[in-house]
């Protein structure tokens, strides 16, 4: 049977933009404020499902053709990385370092480790949920 | 290096995060694993020198102050477990190239057991509460994989199972965890034996200690929670199930052993004569179970059981004897266990059964093997000079020191099960009457037997060798018998 869905998917399109924006406010605001890679990361994962809802696995995966398995190892990777930094200027593991930095446009910037480990975080949560959601709904 | 205990953690994570990138190039998954396990696996040794020279080594994550932050805490007890589990990986890892066939190898069968390994080092090195259930939980997921992997028919039903039943404990482990933590309001293991005694050991933290007991005993498999056992385990192909015997339930019996020393050590009357009453429980129920099974996997299976319920027993008398007894046998079981399974997984690739009705006269085609399997086989039943002697030697002498003279019997009788159940699967596979064999190459079986005779060989020396070892388990048995040591190390400044 053909759902008529136009209006779903037409909303989908502009929504999906929304939350990603969101998603990526969010993984930012995470440093002081409540959010974060992981939060980010499912918000991301969710604007991917509204999309998968609204159209196909297919025309899914044509518009998102990475390869899901390999983010979540780069995610992973870009964290344990970032913790295990701290080896090599012998400090504890996971010993974040920060600093002050005057950027062109933002001005004076915090700039923290930390982001790159959750940007792994970010990457790993994306790319596990729609690995699960892709081999689940990929099936029949 | 003040990150040193971490490096047996943080290596094999490395590589398995490195082999998700080859997928289906199977030379690739198997080089980079063996690299990584070998590199890991020199790490450890390294960590075990450090340990010896220069005591327990603690290093809080993030730069936190100790009680705050996650502690990890390499004392020589974890040290030595540490390194054999990376030792026994070695052996099966080189043992699965010949025996688990490349359509595994290319569904991350090396990164699952590389997790795994991450997750079975963590457990034993962390120094928080917490971080250990989060540990477990990564060794158990990567578990997961591994005992569905290939997707066989018993495969499936098993791990439903198998899952079931870790679920469940986990949930009752941060359950407990949460109602320590409201009690004694912290999860660093060090700071929690120190409230614990400040307080002095209450109803309500013996109430916890039994919940502990129930947790780990899930894990660890003790009476009358090792049900799921037998049926799990016989599911996965022979080098997971070696991985799994080896490896998981020594996991449970570590924690069951850490915090029966660091925390609940002030009501030992009520704590230590349960732990003592339900390991002589699970030593008679696994006795009983290796003799009643005809088949190669259950009767090895059935002496995992028989392990738990003696090392326990040791690690329950609370004096030196009876917890270095412990020890020497637990690192012996791992060895043990994991040359044995790989001995039984040539078997069963040449006899193409694991039904011992099935077989005889192997001796006549495949002489090493048998012999090979024999030592193995003496050395679990614990014939001096071989690995298990030693152990269950300290063991029992640690048993008659506190007076426990009907426990330490029963100890002494199951090594004759043991060693009656062993000796059974050697007469009806290795003597009697050939029986015609399937067809199987000579090369495959050349090439798993090269990793199980050094395993083999191994184990012997661990026997032979035990002088040498002696100063690292009495070092290991100082640290679990007097909790200052290790509380000294994680709370220091």
């Amino acid at each position: 049977m053909k759902t008529n869905d136009v209006i779903l998917q037409t909303t989908t399109k502009v929504v999906f933009f929304i939350i990603f924006l969101f998603s990526i406010h969010i993984f930012f605001a995470g440093h002081y404020t409540p959010g974060g890679g992981f939060v980010g990361g499912l918000l991301t994962t969710g604007a991917i499902v509204l999309l998968l809802l609204a159209f196909d696995l297919k025309t899914v995966q044509k518009a998102l053709p990475f390869n899901f398995t390999i983010m979540t190892a780069i995610g992973l990777l870009l964290a344990l990385g970032t913790a295990a930094g701290a080896i090599f200027f012998n400090v504890p593991f996971f010993t974040h370092a920060f600093d002050y930095f005057t950027l062109p446009l933002f001005g004076e910037t915090s700039l923290h480790t930390a982001i790159i480990f959750d940007a792994g975080v970010f990457l790993v949560v994306v790319g596990s949920a729609i690995t699960i959601i892709q081999s689940i709904g990929g099936d029949s | 290096m003040i990150n040193l205990p971490l490096l047996p953690i943080i290596l094999p994570f490395l590589f398995a995060i490195l082999l998700l990138f080859f997928k289906e190039n199977v030379r690739i998954q198997r080089a980079l694993s063996l690299v990584g396990v070998i590199i890991s696996l020199i790490a450890s040794f390294f960590l075990l020198v450090t340990v010896k020279s220069e005591g327990v080594l603690a290093v809080t994550l993030g730069s936190w102050p100790a009680p705050f932050g996650i502690s990890m805490v390499s004392d020589m007890f974890s040290a030595l477990l540490v390194t054999t589990t990376l030792l026994i990986t070695l052996f099966v890892v080189v043992y699965s190239f010949t025996a688990i066939g490349e359509e595994r190898e290319k569904f991350f069968y090396y990164p699952a057991i590389l997790f795994m390994v991450t997750g079975v080092n963590g457990a034993f090195t962390t120094g928080d509460i917490f971080n250990m259930f989060v540990f477990f939980e990564v060794l158990l997921i990567a578990s997961y994989l591994l005992i569905v992997l290939g997707g066989e028919k018993k495969q499936l039903r098993e791990s439903i199972k198998y899952i079931l039943v870790n679920v469940v404990s986990s949930a009752l482990f941060v359950i407990t965890v949460a109602y320590l933590y409201s009690v004694v309001g912290t999860l660093n293991m060090a700071d929690i034996s120190v409230k614990i005694a400040e307080i002095g050991q209450p109803g309500i933290i013996t109430v916890i200690a039994v919940l502990m007991l129930i947790v780990f005993g899930v894990k660890g498999a003790i009476f009358p929670l090792y049900f799921w056992l037998p049926g799990s385990y016989s599911a996965p192909p022979v080098p997971v199930l070696a991985l799994f015997g080896a490896l998981l339930t020594k996991v449970g019996v570590y924690a069951i052993m850490r915090t029966y020393t660091l925390f609940f050590v002030h009501n030992v009357g009520v704590t230590h004569e349960i732990l003592m009453v339900v390991s002589i429980l699970t030593v008679i129920v696994g006795c009983i179970g290796a003799l009643a099974y005809f088949d190669l996997k259950q009767i090895i299976i059935y002496n995992i059981v028989i392990a738990v319920g003696v090392i326990l027993f040791g690690a329950a008398q609370m004096n030196e004897a009876g917890i270095s007894g412990a020890i020497f046998y637990l690192v012996h079981d791992m060895l043990i266990k994991g040359a044995l399974f790989l001995l039984i997984g040539i078997i069963i690739y040449v006899t193409g059964t694991s039904n011992l009705r099935k077989m005889g006269g192997l001796m006549k085609t495949h002489a090493p093997l048998g012999w090979f399997y024999l030592i193995a086989a003496f050395g679990l039943a614990g014939i001096p000079p071989l690995s298990g002697f030693i152990g269950k030697m300290l063991i029992t002498q640690g048993a008659f020191q506190t007076g426990n003279v009907l426990g330490s019997i029963i100890i002494l009788a199951s090594s004759l099960i043991v060693l009656l159940s062993v000796i059974r699967i050697f007469i009806y596979a290795f003597w009697g009457e050939p029986v015609e064999l399937p067809k199987t190459k000579r090369k495959p079986y050349a090439r798993m037997m090269l990793p199980t005779i050094v395993l083999v060989v191994l184990s012997v020396l661990y026997g032979v060798g035990t002088e040498w070892l002696i100063p690292y388990v009495t070092d290991a048995t100082d640290v679990l018998l007097q909790p200052s040591i290790y509380i000294d190390a994680v709370l220091k400044e």
